[in-house]
């Protein structure tokens, strides 16, 4: 656990020296109040709620999270940290569940700083505010979920852009299984048990239930075998790297 | 300390390192040569336990590393091949962090800090972020991390490359006398290391051993040793000759001994022949033979050989 508490502090640190977070803290927050107040028509509701906030999360997310997670082992192996970090006693798995860690707390910490939007909607009128922390918990998850899927692609090459194309192709994918446009088409001539199998793969159909205000145990056991998944398979790519 | 037996690793169908075993002990500092690509930085990838060998077996301090990696990986340092570092961390920063991946906290940690930073001369650089140094001290500071929890083990890829010549005496010297109480294992290009700096010496090519001794039994395998060179006014080529292969150098004559056992005497026939014809002597030496000649005609492939 000790070490795994060191390599989330390093990158953390490593996260916060760079430029290149505050410029992605700064591009976060712009975009979510672009869409949240423009795309979203915020004010034209004439509802309390975030709703017009989290709705586009997950293709904001789309494109800023596998941002974030890209370089976490693409860098390694290209700098060759990589095996400075695996020949130090720690087991493949803490570099790894620490890395993700850290990079989720950035995202956390992205997340958090969309505090305004609270304030703002609470002085506006009365939103229901349990609804509204079962949506940043939804949120959260889903960044978790995408951040895994780009760690995992990340270690599949030591090139940044081929990682950050791979995951958002397949986030896209995780979208459009339960994107109704998509499930419409499909409904024409699959059957309806084919269409929800390949709906309830999808991130929307569970993102949806937190935006209701729902903290269904399905949704987060969804997310969190998705996160499971995503980071055993980081592993196990490693390894192949290393075998040769 | 370290067991290597039988080692082998294949990419596809190369076999990189081809059947490679050795044992180091506590007390010796082992000099790895070879050209480039012949397995080197593999074999020590795999006894760091980066790579899992394809077949053979790896021991360090009696621990396999494929199966009890941690236990192993705790009594190595490593020293990588390009010294790779955080290049966003400051050099304090990046040995704290190695510190505590080793397990040390608190006072120990800060007594480690401070001997590798006297060690590796790091003192002025402490709070500078890695990127802005340049590779001697990139090199130092990399070190530094192998050599933080005084490990009984130390493997070290190329140790003195990119360093100029003062560092590269400096880092032979820490070497030499890391050596006395730790297992060394490192490899290097650069043939002079091996005396300077090895107790033992292995050459490999394309993946085998291919020459394993002391720096003087791999000298001693040179066509070079036992020849004795002599500047002498009056000598020529003709006389010499009868106690050997005669070679004209640039005013001089080498004679090679006609075998090797006799090549202890040589010399004193030498001195008993120019008594004999009253030659004045401005120059004789006994040749101890160059590794770089052994390393060449070891390691060429046979049809580039003459």
């Amino acid at each position: 656990m000790r070490i795994v508490l060191t390599i989330v502090k390093r990158e953390l640190a490593s996260y916060f020296n760079s430029p290149v977070a505050y410029v992605f803290l700064v591009i976060f927050l712009l975009l979510t109040g672009f869409f949240t107040f423009t795309a979203g028509s915020f004010f034209e509701r004439g509802e309390a709620s975030l709703a017009a906030f989290f709705g586009w999360h997950p293709w904001l997310y789309l494109v800023l999270v596998p941002a974030v997670g890209m370089r976490l082992w693409a860098e390694e192996r290209r700098s060759g940290t990589l095996e400075l970090l695996l020949t130090m006693p720690v087991a493949p798995w803490q570099a790894i569940v620490a890395k993700f860690l850290a990079s989720w707390i950035f995202i956390g910490v992205a997340l958090a700083l969309t505090f305004p939007a609270i304030i703002t909607v609470n002085i506006l009128g009365d939103p229901d505010n349990g609804m509204i922390v079962a949506g940043y918990l939804g949120s959260f998850f889903l960044a978790g979920a995408y951040l895994a899927i780009s760690c995992m692609t990340s270690a599949m090459t030591r090139n940044q852009v081929v990682a950050f194309i791979l995951s958002v192709v397949l986030c896209l994918f995780l979208i459009l299984a339960g994107f109704n446009p998509v499930t419409d088409l499909l409904t024409r001539w699959a059957n309806p048990a084919v269409v929800d199998t390949v709906a309830a793969f999808s991130v929307v159909t569970h993102y949806d239930g937190f935006q209701r205000g729902v903290i269904d145990l399905r949704d987060l056991a969804f997310f969190l075998s998705v996160i499971g998944f995503a980071l055993f398979a980081t592993g196990v790519i490693i390894r192949g790297h290393r075998a040769g | 300390m370290i067991k290597i037996d039988n080692l082998v690793k294949s990419f596809g169908a190369k076999r990189a390192v081809d059947g490679i075993s050795f044992t180091v002990e506590r007390g010796e500092v082992l000099g790895f040569l070879g050209p480039n690509g012949a397995g080197k930085s593999t074999t020590m990838r795999m006894i760091t336990g980066f790579m899992p060998p394809t077949e053979g077996t790896v021991s360090v301090g009696g621990y396999d590393v494929v199966e009890s990696p941690l236990p192993a990986k705790r009594l190595i340092g490593y020293l990588p091949e390009n010294a790779a570092s955080y290049p966003d961390m400051t050099v304090e920063g990046f040995l704290n962090f190695a510190a505590e991946l080793r397990g040390l906290s608190g006072a120990a940690r800060r007594k480690a800090l401070h001997r590798v930073v006297e060690l590796c001369f790091l003192d002025s650089v402490l709070h500078q972020s890695i990127d802005t140094l340049s590779k001697g001290y990139k090199h130092r500071t990399c070190l530094a991390q192998a050599l933080i929890h005084d490990p009984d083990v130390l493997i070290m890829d190329e140790p003195t490359d990119g360093l100029d010549p003062n560092q590269k005496h400096e880092v032979r010297n820490l070497i030499r006398d890391l050596g006395r109480n730790k297992a060394i294992v490192f490899s290097t290009h650069i043939l002079e290391e091996v005396d300077s700096a090895c107790t033992r010496a292995i050459i490999i090519d394309r993946g085998k051993i291919v020459a394993n001794g002391t720096p003087e039994e791999l000298r001693a395998m040179s066509e070079l040793a036992g020849a004795v060179t002599l500047q002498a006014r009056g000598a020529t080529a003709e006389r010499l000759s009868e106690l050997g292969r005669v070679e004209k150098l640039n005013g001089a004559f080498r004679v090679y001994p006609k075998d090797k056992a006799r090549a202890p005497q040589l010399a004193q026939e030498v001195v008993e022949l120019v008594n004999l014809h009253g030659w004045k002597v401005e120059g004789m030496y006994s040749e101890r033979g160059e590794l770089d000649e052994v390393f060449r005609r070891i390691t060429l492939p046979d049809t580039v050989k003459k």
